[in-house]
């Protein structure tokens, strides 16, 4: 497979949410705003990149029974590094975004790359998957996160964009299950026709 | 009176599938029949309810003592890792028919992140639980999350009969009804 293709796959072909369905509970949990939806993406490409890198050195000297919980160990590490910098950094992020944070360690998407691809591939190569699939997840989040807050509060990335407050539905739980659902629906239309 | 609303609070307005959007995945991956979510949610009420109470023990007598509560995320995943296949082993020794009901189930809820989720607010100092009380919490919650899931799988299950538009068949319109059972739920706010 060429490097292009590992990197860009993330992207369309087997994008963790639109195609896949995988880390389901922040895409629909932290998606309130764009703003929202880019930093818990962000959190979770670093998170993604970096246990990749590691599986991926470590991976031969790690016996193949106790795998998993070594994989999880890692990314909890990792998990635990950018919850104490967001919390340093970007305080206000970290309040909206909260138990999310956390909850990027049963990610199934982090481990599911761990397990899939950086347990079996190159450094170099685990690095670009991790990029492509994180940076895919991000654009997931942010265009859901996007939608839901020009219909929610008529506005993105905090700035209105028309008069009004929008429908909160779109801004509360059902609103993120419903939009997600159209969203998945024309992935499906469009990659049919291609 | 106060275990009732933390019991009704956890089931109703604040449901961990509809409302935190905890353990969504399990919920739209074995919600195709109403057989295999009640198997799901017998085993998530199980391990929701002991991984809970192991976590609160150590974050109150371990990691409070020793002011090392940055180690929570990894301590608390390890715990409920470990103690899924303490379950699995203890199961299959003690009870085999309940084993053979719930097995399959038991791996998969190592990342259904309503566990680690309920353990992590089981703790947290704005609800100030005590040991009782966030199992209580636990059950309920994990209660929460088995209603949501048969009530869905019912659902699904008559969707299987419908007329469908095409794009919309499949996941995008279990989606939708899952958004339009989240607005359901949403009427019991009221309640708190």
């Amino acid at each position: 497979m060429s490097k292009l293709k590992i990197f860009t796959r993330g992207f369309f072909s087997e994008n963790a949410v639109f195609v896949m369905l995988l880390g389901l509970c922040p895409t629909l949990g932290t998606t309130t705003s764009a703003v929202n939806g880019l930093g818990m993406g962000i959190a979770t490409t670093f998170v993604l990149v970096m246990s990749n890198i590691v599986v991926s050195l470590v991976k031969s000297q790690i016996p193949d029974k106790v795998r998993i919980p070594s994989f999880i160990v890692i990314i909890a590490s990792f998990v635990t590094i950018v919850e104490l910098t967001m919390q340093a950094y970007v305080p206000d992020l970290f309040e909206v975004l909260g138990l999310y944070i956390p909850l990027i360690v049963v990610n199934c998407l982090i481990l599911g790359r761990a397990e899939a691809f950086a347990s079996k591939n190159k450094v170099s190569d685990s690095i670009l998957d991790g990029l492509g699939m994180g940076l895919g997840f991000t654009m997931a989040l942010m265009m859901l996160g996007a939608v839901r807050e020009i219909l929610g509060s008529g506005s993105i990335f905090n700035i209105s964009i028309y008069e009004g407050d929008g429908a909160l539905v779109f801004v509360l739980a059902p609103g993120a299950f419903i939009v997600l659902g159209y969203l998945i629906a024309l992935t499906n239309i469009l990659t049919k026709k291609s | 009176m106060e275990y009732i609303l933390i019991i009704i609070s956890a089931i109703f307005v604040n449901n961990v599938v509809l409302m935190k959007f905890l353990g969504v995945c399990p919920f739209f991956g074995v919600s195709k029949q109403v057989g295999t979510a009640v198997g799901m949610s017998g085993a998530v009420v199980f391990v929701m309810t002991v991984a809970t109470i192991v976590t609160f023990i150590l974050q109150k007598y371990v990691l409070d003592v020793f002011e090392i509560q940055y180690m929570q995320t990894i301590t608390f995943i390890l715990v409920i890792a470990s103690l899924v296949q303490l379950v699995e082993i203890i199961l299959k020794k003690v009870s085999p028919s309940l084993f053979q009901a719930l097995g399959i189930f038991l791996p998969l809820i190592t990342t259904n992140c309503a566990v680690l989720g309920v353990a992590l607010l089981a703790v947290k100092p704005v609800y100030d639980y005590d040991l009782l009380q966030a199992t209580v919490y636990a059950v309920a919650s994990a209660i929460g999350f088995g209603l949501a899931m048969v009530i869905f799988a019912g659902l699904r299950e008559h969707m299987e009969l419908q007329d469908i538009p095409k794009g919309m068949k499949g996941v995008p319109i279990a989606f939708v009804v899952a958004g339009l059972l989240a607005l359901a739920f949403m009427g019991f706010s009221g309640i708190a």
